[in-house]
């Protein structure tokens, strides 16, 4: 089969591989329909998440078709359409059990504090991710399920992930009725967050972004107030300013590890790797968010230490979430806001690419090139 | 106003965003947010059949982090230790758990190191890497580079100069320090002739 194939830092490119076995009971195989890059996808491209291994294929939100089960698998069988969770997890243990499934404890050798994720370094399992025309999709009785007849294929795609992600950072921020959000980060996360604070009751969502195309899409997508933070002095005053001096009420970051905004913090950790990512996104949140505000945190960031700006966090009063989204819990409700019409998921989707040609789609994903929000891959064109 | 205590503007006007904003407020009761509690119990709620899982078989010693008491029953497969950085990878699962900078600094180091055995290996084999294409850097031309940067402000407009620095340097000073000493051992060996 073809797969994409991480080569070390910067550097993918297409490979032969052979097609995935089931290695236990409980594993399905899942040929993939559509697969897609997400935001996470280019912390390893970055070489910035440790233990990522060359030869491991990426690409954690992915829909196909059940091609073959374990002898175990009940709720699967071959010819299934399905769409898999972000997530790796058994369901049975500890967190599982109470809803945590982002925080399974079961299928993670390499660490313990974090569970696993498809295609997502040996820190997160050293599994392989759907960029490829197979994958292995391990716990089949409980991750994945089957796409509704009525739901969009890209719809179900984009759940996988960035939706449910993004839908999970709006609750985490606790949004009572006439709340000003401010989202940081106009990638698909945060388009989706701004869009679900409206849900939540929010009087005021604004976003901000140093990217004009990607602001342009949280006006006409999420019906948000938008700031362009390449073109003011201090973002932090001037939502200061725009809140009568109190701060906003939420703020979520939806930027995560190679955050711009500041040269140094960008450097050390993008680039020379000496932090665990760069807090610029939520050193903003922490400081223009009112005292005894909430922020939610979406953007990832790597196992090492971090530049946070904690003293103003204990300062103000302020109470941090976070966390991996466990998607599935997400779905049912999701489900529900897009048959009611309340969004379509897909609109943030802006290039699909042949797997072939997955390599330009990194590199103009990570370089933020011709307008690109949510990239799809399209592993086994007809 | 935060100097006094008049109250802050959430008086909104619900029936304006409700027309305005599709779906507003449909999850504004906490009941309808999936995601609260934080911790919600629900045995047997996730499609597991078992009290613990099978366990997957483990084909050669699985590296793990020393906080887990056991290795997991199931766990990926891809790309097992091998080489330097094999070595490197395995001690820091071996001596260091998660909350120490050494073993997250080992690790990286053992992914640099994977890199540079890679492509070496690359060239034995009939298709070396090719920095132009798993680069993907010829879509710069295709999906417009230029205008993308430079026709809107743009933060990272400061540090993408340092892409291409990152990615060539190493091999740009690795030909120069082997061409300098190629050089040295060929002047030797001609000062030694004479
Ligand atoms: N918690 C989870 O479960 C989960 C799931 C998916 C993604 N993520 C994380 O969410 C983040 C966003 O993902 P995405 O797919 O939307 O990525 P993306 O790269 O498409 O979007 C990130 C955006 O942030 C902007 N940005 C950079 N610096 C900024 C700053 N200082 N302030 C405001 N905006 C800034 C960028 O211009 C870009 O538009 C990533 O860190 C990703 O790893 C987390
Ligand atoms: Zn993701
Ligand atoms: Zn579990």
């Amino acid at each position: 089969m073809r797969a994409m194939v991480y080569r070390g830092p910067y550097k993918v490119r297409v490979e032969e591989k052979d097609i995935p076995r089931i290695e236990h009971p409980n594993d399905a195989i899942v040929r993939v329909e559509l697969a897609a890059i997400c935001g996470s996808d280019l912390h390893l491209y970055h070489g910035m998440m440790p233990d990522t291994r060359v030869g491991q294929t990426f690409g954690h939100e992915f829909i196909g078709v059940v091609t073959e089960v374990g002898s175990s698998v009940q709720r699967l069988k071959p010819g299934d359409r399905v769409m898999v969770p972000f997530n790796i997890y058994c369901g049975s243990c500890y967190f599982c059990e109470r809803g945590l499934y982002s925080n399974c404890h079961n299928v993670n050798p390499n660490a313990t504090a974090v569970g696993a994720i498809y295609g997502y370094s040996h820190t997160c399992g050293g599994y392989d991710g759907g960029q490829s025309q197979y994958v292995r999709v391990p716990f089949a009785d409980v991750g994945p399920a089957l796409i509704p007849d009525w739901m969009d294929a890209e719809d179900a795609l984009m759940c996988t992930d960035a939706l449910a992600t993004g839908y999970f950072g709006a609750q985490l921020g606790d949004i009572t009725q006439g709340d000003t959000v401010v989202v940081f980060g106009a990638g698909p996360v945060g388009l989706f967050a701004a869009k679900s604070a409206w849900f939540m009751g929010a009087g005021r969502v604004v976003v901000v972004d140093h990217l004009d195309y990607r602001l342009e899409k949280a006006r006409s997508f999420a019906q948000a107030e938008t700031v362009n933070f390449a073109e003011i002095d201090d973002i932090v005053v001037h939502l200061k300013r725009d809140t009568d001096g109190l701060g906003t009420d939420v703020a979520i970051d939806a930027v995560g590890a190679e955050a711009d905004g500041n040269f140094t913090q960008h450097v050390t950790s993008a680039k020379l790797k000496l932090q665990g990512g760069s807090p610029v996104a939520l050193n903003w949140a922490i400081d223009s968010v009112r005292k005894g505000g909430t922020v939610s945190v979406m953007g990832a960031y790597g196992p090492m230490f971090s530049a946070v700006k904690f003293g103003d966090a204990m300062n103000k009063g302020l109470t941090l979430r976070m966390n991996q989204c466990p998607v599935k819990r997400q779905w049912p409700r999701l489900f529900e806001h897009i048959r009611n019409g309340y969004l379509r998921p897909k609109d943030v989707i802006t290039h699909r690419i042949p797997l072939e040609h997955i390599a330009e789609g990194y590199h103009m994903f990570s370089a933020k090139l011709d307008g690109c929000i949510k990239p799809v891959i399209v592993p086994n064109a007809a | 106003m935060p100097y006094t205590s008049a109250p802050h503007e959430h008086q909104v006007d619900t029936a304006e965003l409700r027309r305005r904003i599709p779906g507003w407020g449909v999850d504004l009761d906490p009941a309808n947010r999936p995601a609260v509690p934080r911790e919600r119990m629900e045995p047997g709620g996730t499609g597991s059949h078992w009290a613990f899982p099978e366990r997957q078989p483990e084909p050669s010693p699985r590296e793990r982090s020393i906080e887990h008491l056991e290795l997991p029953p199931v766990f990926g497969t891809v790309a097992p230790l091998k080489g330097l950085s094999g070595a490197i990878r395995r001690y820091a699962y071996a001596r260091y758990s998660e909350g120490r900078a050494a073993h997250w600094l080992l690790l990286i180091l053992g992914d640099r190191v994977d890199a540079v055995e890679s492509h070496l290996r690359s060239f034995a084999t009939l298709r070396p890497d090719n920095p132009v294409t798993q680069t993907g850097v010829l879509s710069e031309f295709r999906r417009h580079g230029f205008s993308s940067r430079f026709r809107t402000r743009r933060a990272d407009r400061s540090h993408q100069w340092l892409d291409p620095i990152i990615i060539a340097g190493p091999w740009v000073l690795t030909g120069v320090v082997v061409a300098a000493a190629a050089r040295g051992v060929l002047r030797r060996a001609a000062g030694r002739r004479t």
